[in-house]
């Protein structure tokens, strides 16, 4: 019998959040992802935590970059129209080099919306999260076991980089229970002189500030936090393949459209069609390299997405549009069903030869 | 092997409950199980329904758009979901609140009036559970003799004394000659 | 040689950037002695804001946060609750604090956060060259209320002390001004005080301070404090508006 537990993907995250040390949630509720902060309102006074239940997203962001500012681990979660809220702290973490980590459970947009689950924020997060230039980490789970080590490496990346990560999942990722294991590993320690802890009177004081008047000084900042991210780029991009090794079609989609394109991609090799994927695990930094070197011997790909056509932007982008990228798409809070993909790769498959 | 299953019927009579408790026996004979619930205001009072797959490979996507198995516990559950079951399926039909039959012919179709059982045994709300019991006796998808360990998982601590019950109504399910 | 005059250890030498005349000078020294009496720089953390008072963090001699426009409370928050240990402070103006903060006013002041709200109303936006401040009085001329504030189209001015002595949750609030001599020394008990409050665990003090913007009122520094005296106090009254603690005691 197998030590894991069944848990609500939302849960399971907040629960991996306390494992990974992160004493301090602040939130504001929205569908689909209460979860997240009732869990952890039930959790954190019984470990000497910090939960609070803000006047609105803005405040909540706000106070996540206090406690970032001291240097401790802390989160906060919403849903699309709460995470726009969000953006303006969010820049403002980008702009003090803050660790922290936000939770999107995406629902269909934009204005209200709907509730059931979208991946329609996928622009907002790899490029729009606020003004100015930044990025943010920003990690994809698939599955309810990736909540939990995600969220461990969210905030693991977070610190070494000192930037902020985003858990971006869905409704489906947020509320499914699949069986899971809570161990996710160890915590790394990362320097933290820079965090305000109060002088004692015998340091200098601490500054966390992203206001910079001069010029010069504001491109220098830039172009420093560019280099980091440069780093980034070479060392931290996660994507897993499958049934890659002969494929002549290449699926790419993440969280809930990946396990859909799954299921089609078992359908599609029954039926002798040599289709793969590679799912993208972050988002940003984005997997361009084997994008890019796939595409020299695939005859197509498929972006699948709840969204417009978002992330067949990226794919494009990547693989310098070297072969067609077909898009299927659903939205609004639907799902693509396994015969919407499998229709694509059928039509992916009737494109001429490889290269 | 892999089962597609998806409990259909009304908020309140613990379809979401009842899904969890089959993934737990999933998990306990070692399958991989996805759970999936149907959220949001449609749940107060509205339809409910929730997706459960039990399989020994690794679930794909976790929402069961074609089930082979269907559990039916209220009428528009069955008008919308009997087309989308898998020829050869099976489609099991609480017979007390739905007086249809199941109009296709490749598939399994079992009736069993849950509810009126439940409210003749004093187990008002475990309708649910009577259902589970008879198509596990049906299916075999999960061995009975285990319902123990899932149920202790899935009864909140606090409602332990609501253990008996719950077992009293799979047995009531399991044993039905229909 | 004896000093008799000095720098408090809270201020940094950093020369301050405000305009000749603005009390907003007044106003950081005071905070400064408070911080240096009650021996707590070392474990002082303040949140500057966004007006005129934004580069407060080179001028306190602590840990300092930069905030977003209206969020020291929300940011403080998160300071506070990271370590209760130690001692927070906002420094706000009055856009910040009472128009785009509103909210992370009023609700920090009712969860009683054990924070100290330094609030500077000049009754006009300084920082982006004088605009109509949500405690501009009625009639005022700004830049985007030419004619005067009418009272009609854009409505009255927000009294924060008024305002928030209706929430259960504050425990001190008192308006002060820093004018004349006799008002500066009571400003500086207020803030104090306010500070005190904090030590001791006893939860949300704001102390409002009138303040002068010669620059953007079109005055002279001694007109400016002249303004302050015929037209703010008798619109913004001093005194204390709240206090939990002298309450309970009187009963």
């Amino acid at each position: 019998m197998s030590d894991k537990v069944l848990m609500k993907g939302n849960e399971a995250l907040a629960e991996a959040a306390i494992m990974a040390g992160c004493r301090h949630y602040f939130g504001y509720p929205i569908t689909p992802q209460t979860e997240v902060a009732a869990y952890m309102s039930k959790r954190m006074p019984k470990i000497n935590g910090v939960f609070l239940q803000a006047e609105s997203e803005i405040a909540a962001i706000n106070m996540v970059i206090g406690v970032a500012s001291t240097g401790k681990r802390v989160m906060t979660s919403s849903s699309s129209p709460g995470i726009s809220l969000k953006s303006e702290g969010i820049s403002y973490l980008a702009g003090c080099d803050l660790p922290a980590l936000i939770v999107n459970v995406q629902r269909g947009g934009p204005g209200l919306g709907g509730i059931q689950p979208s991946q329609a924020d996928y622009f907002h997060a790899t490029r729009g999260a606020g003004h100015g230039d930044f990025h943010l980490l920003v990690l994809a789970p698939a599955s309810v076991q990736e909540m939990v080590n995600l969220t461990f490496k969210a905030f693991d990346l977070a610190e070494k980089y000192r930037m902020p990560a985003m858990i971006l999942s869905d409704g489906t990722m947020g509320q499914m229970m699949e069986p899971v294991s809570l161990d996710a590993g160890e915590i790394h320690e990362y320097d933290k002189s820079w965090a305000l802890t109060g002088t004692k009177c015998e340091r200098k004081p601490n500054i966390i500030n992203s206001l910079c008047l001069q010029p010069e000084e504001l491109e220098r900042l830039n172009v420093e936090r560019y280099e980091r991210y440069k780093i980034v780029e070479r060392d931290e991009v996660m994507y897993e393949e499958y049934m890659m090794d002969d494929a002549d079609v290449c699926i790419v989609a993440f969280g809930v459209a990946a396990r859909v394109s799954q299921n089609a991609i078992d359908k599609a090799r029954a039926a002798g069609i040599k289709v793969g994927m590679i799912r993208p695990i972050t988002l940003w930094p984005f997997p361009k390299k084997v994008l890019l070197d796939t595409a020299d011997r695939v005859k197509a790909f498929i972006s699948v997405e709840l969204s417009m056509g978002q992330l067949i932007e990226d794919i494009e982008l990547a693989t310098r549009c070297k072969k067609p990228v077909l898009l299927c798409s659903r939205v609004g809070g639907m799902i693509p069903s396994t015969d919407n993909v499998l229709d694509k790769i059928k039509e992916a498959d009737k494109i001429g030869g490889a290269n | 092997m892999t089962n597609q299953i998806l409990i259909a019927g009304f908020g309140g009579q613990g379809i979401l409950f009842a899904g969890k408790f089959l993934a737990y026996e999933g998990l306990l004979e070692d399958k991989e199980v996805s759970w999936l619930p149907s959220y949001g205001p449609e749940m107060r009072g509205g339809t409910a329904n929730c997706s459960v797959i039990l399989s020994d490979t690794k679930v794909g996507s976790p929402i069961v758009s074609e089930p082979d198995i269907l559990i039916a516990m209220n009428l528009p559950s069955l008008d919308k979901y009997e087309n989308d079951t898998v020829a050869g399926g099976k489609i099991f039909v609480d017979s007390s609140l739905i007086s249809k039959k199941v109009a296709r012919t490749d598939v399994d179709a079992y009736y069993i009036p849950a509810t009126a059982m439940a409210s003749d045994n004093n187990l008002t709300g475990l309708a649910n559970m009577i259902m589970l019991g008879y198509l596990i006796k049906k299916t075999g998808i999960i061995p009975f003799e285990n319902i123990d360990r899932a149920l202790a998982k899935v009864v909140p601590a606090r409602k332990q004394d609501l253990l008996g019950l719950n077992k009293t109504a799979l047995e009531l399910g399991y044993n039905y000659e229909g | 040689m004896a000093t008799v005059f000095s720098k408090p250890e809270a201020l940094t030498d950093a020369p301050l950037h405000y305009c000749p005349g603005c009390t907003h000078g007044i106003i950081h020294r005071l905070v400064a002695e408070a911080i240096d009496e009650l021996g707590v720089r070392g474990r002082t953390i303040g949140v500057a804001s966004v007006g005129c008072s934004v580069f407060t963090y080179n001028y306190f001699n602590c840990d300092m946060v930069q905030a977003a426009h209206g969020r020291a409370p929300a940011v403080a928050t998160g300071v506070k609750r990271s370590d209760p240990n130690n001692i927070v402070f906002t420094y706000q103006g009055d856009g910040d604090l009472a128009a785009i903060g509103t909210a992370e006013t009023v609700h920090s002041a009712a969860r009683g956060e054990n924070i100290t709200v330094i609030f500077v109303n000049n009754a006009i936006y300084g920082m982006t060259g004088g605009q109509m401040a949500p405690t501009t009085l009625p009639g005022q001329v700004t830049q985007t209320s030419p004619y005067g504030r009418d009272v009609n189209t854009v409505g009255y001015p927000v009294k924060v002390c008024e305002m928030l002595s209706k929430v259960d949750g504050a425990t001190y609030l008192e308006r002060v001004a820093v004018n004349n001599v006799k008002n500066v020394r009571a400003a500086k008990a207020a803030i104090k005080k306010a500070f005190q409050n904090q030590i001791e665990g006893k939860g949300f003090s704001l102390i409002e301070v009138l303040s002068t913007c010669p620059t953007n009122w079109g005055m002279t520094p001694d007109k400016a404090l002249g303004w302050l005296e015929e037209n703010m106090i008798p619109y913004y009254p001093l005194g204390v508006y709240k206090d939990k603690y002298a309450e309970s005691e009187v009963k």
